[in-house]
């Protein structure tokens, strides 16, 4: 079955080779290809890498054509769908969620002569590069705010799928919340979904009704930040800015901006100096922002969150430096040392002043 | 302190049901005719998109849940020329209308995308709304909210107290007896089918309006296909639909509860699946007694109905 796979890829392969040697002239576009997740309607992750695919055209107009495939199944689909946008021409493709690891690396192995990006994932290859962002700083910069403006002491926190990605990001926020104010807990709610905006207004209800009056989520869905404006409590938009949704309610928003990257790596294909590599970038890459800060914040509070902002973009703060402590209060992490990269990305446990233990 | 979360818990409890309730409902009248219609799913994105738009354009509650109902009936109507008139397949055509709903509510929605509307107004009785506990729960709801209710009774009524309910039900049982003695078979069929799409509608508006009062793709979530195993968790019977759509909408919400409060050492992920596992364990315990589910579940479901056949 795999022999019989791996030969009528490589006939594939030659036949699409042969097919695009013929119409091959110097004025034909460059061909980038986008395989997204959910659908570019969820105004959130998939939504913020299709704003850099458009990032792309209007940055290279006529010399580029862009495609895209929305709302692929992590597996077995993927496979394909990269495949025929491999076969098709694309010279340059992006595939932008972490399901998509095998698929993407499997077909790299067919296509040398094509560019992939993966997002999220580790599996590199000479022609298949990784990237990824550090959410955590701007989660980091949200819990200043939240140390500042809280009254109950308790936060609401909708998480996804536990992952060390989402896990991150509630400890980051959690560290800058409770070294504003000690006494912060933060509840995090599970819903095991990326995107379901029913089941996310219900789990900010929730956790405002058990006293929460700030709701963080890493959940792709406005749905949150609207129950909060409703019910009179503080949010913070994901992904891209939710403002809209709650004009009172949003501090501000951790905002994923892709375009930078794909518009350099874009250039770098097209002028033939792509390699292949890893980035995992922050405030200082500007692949993650901070939205805009709600004007009924106290001044002092976003000016210690903008002075946090521009430390750790200069690398001058770590979110992660010690002392931390575990739930069980025992100190992990010592004064003045700092979690290495390597550890943030297996994270899997929670730091003190988080309620609950992280799904197994 | 507690009384306040309790009041707080059942109006959400209620927000989670009521869209369950309306699908579930429509579903039931459509299967007491014989038709089972599975683009539940996809009758509630088109409904939940059309309301929206209307809803964003025109400021009129009114009209969105009205266009909502429109949608849902369209979408129905489009089934009903192919499986009643043209005889295809219940059950791949209800499939295709669900894939359908999802890319047509994407088409109409796209440039809805991130754009809130404000949501349908509460009702509000002076001071009755106020009374701890009991106000906001019983004078404090939206009118989908009391629509819902005076449906399901207006249902129950019109299914076992009425001439027109008890030939809806015998075109359910055998199309063919009722054909033989004078009854338009396709046009109750197809009168139920409607009213089931409509239903699904509303339930759709009810999501874009006012549970969270946006449009985003895909923003059903799978509560039509609840809706639909609602309808054989009931054994067709409205009574139950109305109970099991609350034991459900109560289940999701009691487990975000359970989780928030953060005591209870239960992994997240089996609190989530919950719902779902009491909805087997329910539907097991009634099945033991087969006969009373046959008494209840019309006997030509499914099945392609033709004069000449």
């Amino acid at each position: 079955m795999i022999k019989l796979t791996r030969r009528s890829f490589s006939a594939m392969t030659l036949a699409a080779g042969a097919a695009a040697a013929l119409p091959a002239r110097a004025a034909d576009p460059f061909k980038v290809g986008f395989v997204y997740v959910g659908p570019i309607g969820d105004h959130g992750w998939s939504y913020q890498h299709d704003q850099g695919r458009l990032a792309i055209e209007a940055e290279f107009g006529d010399k580029v054509e862009t495609s895209y495939v929305e709302s692929v199944p992590e597996g077995a689909d993927a496979e394909r769908v990269i495949t025929q946008l491999a076969r098709s021409g694309h010279k340059l493709i992006f595939t932008t969620s972490f399901g998509y690891m095998n698929p993407t690396a499997k077909v790299a192995k067919n296509f040398p002569d094509v560019m992939f990006e993966h997002a999220t994932g580790f599996t590199r290859a000479s022609n298949l590069a990784t990237y990824a962002a550090r959410f955590y700083e701007g989660r980091y910069v949200a819990g200043i705010l939240a140390g500042h403006v809280s009254k109950t002491n308790k936060v609401g926190y909708i998480a996804s799928i536990p992952i060390p990605e989402v896990i991150r990001g509630i400890n980051a926020f959690t560290l800058s919340a409770r070294k504003i104010n000690p006494a912060i807990e933060v509840t995090p709610i599970w819903v095991n979904s990326w995107y379901d905006p029913g089941k996310e207004a219900d789990s900010a209800k929730a956790l405002i009704d058990q006293g929460a009056d700030i709701i963080l989520q890493h959940t792709d869905s406005p749905a949150p930040v609207q129950t909060a404006e409703e019910r009179g409590v503080w949010s913070v938009g994901q992904a891209s800015d939710m403002a809209k949704f709650g004009p009172k309610s949003h501090m501000t928003a951790i905002i994923d901006d892709w375009a930078p990257y794909y518009v350099e790596r874009t250039r770098q294909a097209m002028a033939g100096s792509w390699t292949s590599g890893d980035i995992w970038g922050g405030f200082d890459t500007g692949m993650v922002k901070m939205g805009d800060y709600n004007s009924a914040l106290p001044e002092a509070a976003v000016a210690e969150a903008k002075a946090a902002h521009d430390a750790i973009s200069a690398g001058t703060l770590h979110p992660f430096t010690g002392p931390i402590k575990n739930q069980a209060g025992e100190t992990v992490v010592a004064d003045g040392a700092t979690l290495d990269d390597g550890e943030l990305l297996g994270m899997n446990w929670y730091v003190e002043g988080v309620n609950g233990k992280v799904p197994s | 302190m507690d009384m306040l979360i309790l009041s707080s818990v059942a109006v959400s409890i209620m927000a989670a049901s009521t869209p369950l309730l309306f699908a579930a409902m429509g579903e039931l009248v459509a299967e007491k005719s014989g038709v089972l219609n599975l683009g539940v799913e996809g009758m509630m994105l088109a409904g939940a998109v059309l309301a929206f738009i209307v809803g964003l354009e025109t400021g009129s509650g009114i009209l969105a849940i009205a266009a909502g109902a429109a949608m849902g009936a369209l979408m129905a109507a489009l089934f009903a020329v192919l499986t009643l008139g043209l005889l295809a397949n219940q059950v791949a055509t209800g499939l295709a209308l669900t894939l359908f709903g999802i890319g047509l509510s994407a088409l109409l929605g796209q440039s809805y995308v991130g754009t809130p509307i404000p949501p349908l107004p509460k009702l509000s009785v002076g001071g009755l709304s106020d009374i701890p506990l009991l106000g906001p729960v019983v004078f404090g709801q939206d009118a989908l909210v009391y629509l819902s209710f005076a449906m399901t009774a207006g249902v129950a009524y019109f299914l076992y107290r009425t001439r027109a309910g008890l030939v809806l039900r015998s075109v359910g049982e055998n199309p063919h007896a009722a054909h033989s003695i004078g009854f338009p078979v396709i046009a109750i069929r197809l009168a139920a089918v409607l009213f089931g799409g409509a239903m699904a509608g509303i339930g759709g508006a009810y999501m874009s309006l006012s549970y969270t009062p946006m449009w985003a793709e895909g923003m059903i979530a799978g509560r039509g296909w609840i809706a639909l195993a609602l309808v054989v968790f009931a054994t067709w019977r409205p009574a139950r639909i109305l109970l099991g759509a609350y034991l459900f909408g109560g289940l999701t919400i009691a487990q975000l509860h359970m989780q928030g409060s953060g005591q209870i050492e239960i992994p997240a992920q089996f609190l989530n699946m919950v719902p779902y596992l009491a909805t087997i364990v329910v539907l097991v315990l009634i099945s033991r007694d087969a006969t009373r589910i046959r008494l209840n579940a019309p006997a030509s479901i499914g099945k392609v109905f033709h004069p000449d056949g």
